[in-house]
């Protein structure tokens, strides 16, 4: 046996970059030796485009539309991640109606990011239906933010010091339609896959990682909890008033694929909690805080009042002086903690911006995950760890 | 725990190489000597009613007016108690060369990797410090300031006019 060994030969596969089964652009050079994984090697930087040197230049609104092309599949948390670090640089202290519709925006967010990366994860095992089923529900979530803000993607969300507009009726009136249909939708996806024997085969003990090395790692939000580490952000240091609501964090055991899959369903039927909780609880009052130098005023104003005109001009053209100082602030996001590291030198642009991009951090555990196991098992371990190759390029 | 107990079991410890500590800010911020930047985090995390056990950034900066231009700056988070702490060091460009964390935190591999490739802070024993999001043949380091983001000789555009 050990001489046949002695000179075995093994193969290298290039998996990706332009592979469907990536879900973006990133490439993974696999050692086989037949259908195992002996070793793995990723290159990563494809879609690089600078966001933080950009950022350099940028004044604090504009930088706004470059965070939604971090964590894509749920741009509103990245953007309101954004306000919030802002607003902590400046001081703006935001009413509770603010919070609350940031929380509905952040929690739909969440669920477009939860439902995406779990039905993906069927359909990497063979399971397609469930995909194409869930990806309907995805789609009301893209016409509230469109309600909302007007775009369905890239949504640049709200502003510094709160929202552009208040939620039209139309919106709320979506918002509850797709809260009260999500349940149905849910159970009917875990019908196809949270007790199916196949799906059940193919995933647990597939990518396992142990709670010491996930913390080592970096891990943090889904993967983290399925490791059985209970950190989360929002209960954690909480923001935008999460601790005025109750949910549940729910946490794995064994670190795998299926623990991963199971946390993300389960967090599903917290964020529909979470929605009801915050739509049927809004406060009446202001959708933006009362801070002209920092809050773009509205179009019909600038063309009507002289005060708003000023305002305008003075925050468009950068004549407003913010705070020196850093803050540090992060947001459970999508698939971790999102951080952002703003370093003000009292200038309109920043003087340095980092993005704690959780998948840049946890991805590079891919290799120590996969090794040992089979090559389908790498590509279903990929698509639960749900890197999001925006967000790991920034 | 408070701010200053661990600025005080620092100072016990590392003396002369705490230059500096902010306790004003949103995070307790501790500037050490790039020597000891390794033995500080190592403290940090290992020391028992310390145990900031998990490093969630760690990136770089630069100054360029000051005698020590290029930063690196650690956030580390002490998750039993939610206590965060940055620690930052400084080198000169001449010489950017710090100890790496990463036999501390797995973690700190590709974070290191991205301070290299954008700041060209080198890594002492780092396992493989290499390029990450730029491609292997540039030859600087884009994110150091003296590099601007848009092409200097244009004319069309006047900085002065946007309050730049």
């Amino acid at each position: 046996m050990t001489d046949i060994l002695e000179d075995k030969q093994y193969t290298t596969l290039n998996l990706g970059p332009t592979h469907p089964a990536t879900h973006g652009i990133f490439q993974n050079v696999l050692t086989l030796d037949g259908e195992q994984i002996i070793d793995a090697e990723q290159t990563i930087g494809y879609i690089h485009r600078a966001f933080e040197k950009i950022a350099e230049r940028r004044p604090y609104y504009q930088i706004t539309p470059l965070t939604d092309r971090l964590n894509y599949c749920s741009s509103p948390i990245n953007n309101i991640g954004w306000h919030l670090t802002v607003e902590k640089l400046l001081g703006i202290k935001t009413t509770k109606r603010i919070d609350y519709m940031r929380i509905i925006l952040m929690e739909l967010a969440r669920i477009t990011d939860h439902l995406v990366c779990n039905s993906v994860i069927g359909v990497d095992s063979g399971a397609l239906t469930g995909f194409i089923y869930v990806f309907q529900e995805r789609e009301k979530v893209y016409e509230i933010y469109e309600e909302v803000s007007g775009a369905r993607l890239t949504t640049n969300m709200g502003r510094i010091g709160g929202f552009e507009r208040d939620f039209t009726p139309k919106a709320v009136q979506k918002i509850r339609a797709f809260i009260d249909h999500l349940p149905k939708v849910l159970v009917e996806f875990e019908k196809l896959l949270l007790r199916n024997r196949i799906f059940m085969d193919r995933t647990i003990g597939v990518g396992p990682i142990s709670g010491e090395r996930a913390l080592n790692y970096g891990f943090t939000g889904p993967n983290l909890r399925a490791a059985g580490v209970d950190y989360d952000v929002r209960v954690m240091t909480p923001y935008s008033s999460y601790d005025d609501f109750e949910f549940v964090i729910p946490v794995g055991t064994q670190g795998d694929t299926y623990d991963r899959f199971c946390v993300r369903q389960q967090e599903l039927w917290e964020s529909v909690k979470l929605v009801r909780n915050a739509l049927e609880n809004l406060p009446e009052g202001n959708f933006h805080v009362d801070a002209p130098q920092f809050y773009l005023p509205p179009k019909e104003a600038v063309y009507s009042k002289m005060e708003s005109l000023i305002w305008h001009f003075k925050i468009v053209m950068g004549e407003i002086d913010v705070p020196v100082g850093e803050v540090f602030h992060s947001v459970e996001g999508g698939n971790g903690e999102l951080g952002f590291y703003l370093v003000s030198d009292g200038g309109r642009t920043p003087f340095r911006l980092h993005f704690r991009r959780p998948g840049f951090i946890y991805y590079q555990a891919y290799p120590e995950m996969i090794k040992g196991g089979v090559l389908s098992d790498a590509i279903l371990t990929m698509s639960s760890m749900n890197v999001i190759a925006g967000e790991l390029d920034a | 725990m408070e701010n200053t107990y661990i600025t005080d079991l620092l100072h016990k410890h590392f003396s002369h190489d705490i230059l500096e500590k902010e306790t004003g800010g949103d995070i307790l911020t501790v500037i050490v000597t790039s020597p000891v930047i390794h033995d500080v985090i190592r403290f940090l995390k290992e020391t028992e009613n310390m145990n900031f056990n998990f490093l969630t950034d760690l990136c770089g900066i630069h100054y360029p007016d000051r005698g020590l231009p290029l930063g690196v700056v650690y956030h580390l988070h002490n998750l039993s108690e939610n206590k965060r702490i940055r620690v930052k060091t400084f080198v000169t460009v001449s010489n950017p060369t710090i100890p790496t964390v990463t036999d501390l935190f797995s973690t700190a591999n590709w974070m290191e990797r991205e301070t290299y490739d954008f700041y060209g802070i080198l890594f002492e024993g780092h396992p493989n410090l290499k390029r990450i999001l730029n491609v292997e043949y540039m030859d600087f380091f884009p994110m150091r300031k003296e590099y601007p983001l848009e092409d200097p000789t244009r004319e069309d555009k006047d900085d002065r006019y946007f309050g730049r």
